[in-house]
């Protein structure tokens, strides 16, 4: 019975990593869950026992709650946007006959392999800072004021780094797809007489609907938790103007020492994800049998 | 690539890209010139493009500071072994499902790569707390394991799309000749999988080397990686531009280099083998 010594090998050759996966998933979930009806505070040990809602009434009832879950949306949207438009754009032009393609293609992917700390440094001293930066220079060169970016615009400079660190990505994806469609399918189109508009409209884009999914579900499981990029340049503020999710929650729990009320939050942020996770999933689904 | 354009055509568009490239390019290059500047060059108004004196005091300075060499020996440390370690639990698993899949084979997978959308805040807590009482916090040992469980989804599905290429007649010709299941794969699998496995290991190193979550919430002094170690740069502004371009170069000078090399591999990665 080779059949069935095989797939009893099979699983317990899968048995580890499922093991490994299910324990890494459900322990911490669980004490989250638990904790985020406790009292627990690191600064007052006193108070103890069963809070009932009232970590979650704390948490969702502060207006810094609706401010971090509108940022949040704000980010992953804003990022998207950008980062699959200006992809797009970049990957038709790298397909395009070019001299130097291959260095090219180097040049443009290598934000993605800057570390998010590395990359939110840059931006803040290097580019941004309204003193010493790249761009302060420029608006000084144009007769401008400089603009002091993180405090007047804290959530849009956060969005403009996180874009940078992620169109290389969405464009070499894209470019990837682009490549694929065969040289005959675009040749008759244009000997049909389609224009670049209509090759686009009709030919192009269908053709680059499924890397489009996959680059927007791959970017928004990160985007969703982005977190040193704030830490590093606004700190989640001034306020909570720059605060996302993932930010609040390290606010509450471990900067304020609040389990109880952290780790509500902390439940909110998965039960979002899953929300999220739920639509992604259906099209990894479907473009899994393919 | 055999379309025909004009000359002029080609030009133009060579040149568009080249802008629009140097451009997002701008920031690295702009680091790369403001290591090795003075401070008072780095923060002059108007700039200089290139340092007006050239110097690699930045460097040492950076070092004697926050000891360069230990963070990204711990980032090595770090990176290297959560990837080996993931890959030995990884590599069975992806084996059976690519080559002895059951009914419940795309559903376990799926519930794998869902792990990964769980944020990282959801865990956090808990996980500080238990690192906090198994003395895990700021331990190599410690990040290693979270790095290792945080990746280990990926490397398995990778391994699991590049697997399903290998044609299974050859591992059963290799069956009827009497291989042990461990032969079978130490001998006929492995060899053929190398590839796959290869960059499965590069994405996973240079993931974890960029992981900015749990490095930088779990460690603080001794285990710091260089996530940690630049994140250590970011409070006093002004003074230390030169230095901080200096730090920024040598935290994402190996892994921008081995990106380079590897960005092919990467996109099947990346995309768990759906575009190609």
């Amino acid at each position: 019975m080779a059949t069935k010594q095989t797939r009893a090998l099979a699983r317990t050759m899968m048995a580890p990593a499922v093991v490994v996966l299910f324990i890494w998933m459900i322990v911490p979930l669980v004490m989250t869950l638990w904790f985020s009806f406790q009292n627990y505070s690191l600064i007052n040990p006193m108070m103890t026992g069963f809070a009932g809602w009232a970590n979650y009434v704390y948490v969702i009832g502060d207006p810094s709650f609706t401010q971090s879950l509108i940022n949040t949306l704000l980010l992953v949207g804003g990022v998207l946007l950008i980062t699959v438009i200006g992809g797009t754009f970049l990957a038709l032009l790298l397909d395009q006959p070019i001299w130097g393609q291959g260095i090219l293609r180097i040049i443009v992917i290598s934000p993605f392999f800057v570390m998010p700390p590395v990359a939110a440094l840059i931006w803040k001293n290097g580019f941004m800072h309204p003193g010493y930066g790249m761009l302060g220079h420029l608006w000084k060169f144009f007769g401008l004021q400089p603009v002091d970016w993180f405090n007047q615009y804290p959530l849009f400079s956060v969005i403009v780094i996180v874009a940078w660190q992620w169109l290389p990505f969405a464009t070499l994806i894209l470019l990837t797809a682009l490549q694929s469609l065969s040289e005959e399918q675009r040749e008759a189109a244009e000997m049909d007489g389609a224009n670049a508009v209509n090759r686009f409209r009709y030919i192009i884009l269908p053709h680059m609907a499924r890397a489009i999914t996959i680059v927007i579900l791959i970017q928004t499981i990160f985007l969703l938790g982005i977190f040193a990029e704030i830490r590093v340049t606004t700190g989640g503020g001034p306020g909570y103007a720059s605060t996302n999710i993932a930010f609040l929650v390290f606010r509450t729990g471990i900067l304020s020492n609040d389990i109880g009320a952290g780790s509500a939050g902390g439940v909110v942020a998965v039960i979002i994800a899953n929300i999220v996770a739920v639509f992604l999933m259906r099209a990894v689904g479907k473009n899994l049998d393919a | 690539m055999a379309r025909r354009v004009s000359t002029s055509t080609k030009i133009g568009f060579t040149v568009l890209a080249w802008v629009i490239a140097l451009l997002l390019f701008s920031p690295i290059l702009w680091t790369l010139v403001t290591a090795f500047k003075t401070e008072a060059e780095a923060i002059a108004s108007p700039p200089t493009f290139l340092p007006e004196t050239f110097t690699l005091d930045n460097f040492s300075a950076v070092q004697a500071r926050s000891d360069y060499f230990k963070h990204a020996f711990n980032s090595v440390i770090v990176s290297v072994g959560s990837t080996l370690l993931g890959l030995i639990i990884a590599i069975p698993a992806a084996w059976s499902m690519a080559f002895a899949p059951s009914k419940r084979t795309k559903d376990i997978l799926m519930w794998m790569l869902s792990t990964k959308m769980m944020p990282a805040v959801g865990v956090l807590i808990p996980i500080y707390l238990i690192f906090r009482d198994l003395r895990l916090l700021d331990t190599l040992h410690g990040l290693t394991l979270i790095m290792t469980l945080i990746n280990l989804p990926i490397i398995i599905w990778m391994l699991y799309t590049y697997f399903k290429e290998i044609p299974v007649d050859i591992l059963e010709a290799a069956r009827m000749d009497g291989a042990e299941l461990w032969n079978e794969i130490t001998h006929v699998l492995v060899p053929m999988a190398v590839p796959g496995i290869a960059s499965t290991l590069l994405l996973n190193v240079i993931l974890a080397w960029n992981e900015a979550f749990w490095t930088i919430t779990l460690t603080s002094g001794r285990a710091g990686t260089l996530t940690a170690f630049i994140s250590s740069f970011s409070s006093p502004q002004g003074l230390f531009l030169a230095k901080l371009s200096a730090a920024s170069l040598l935290a994402i000078a190996p892994i921008l280099l081995l990106g380079w090399f590897s960005q092919k591999q990467l996109v099947r990665g990346l995309t768990f083998g759906a575009v190609k």
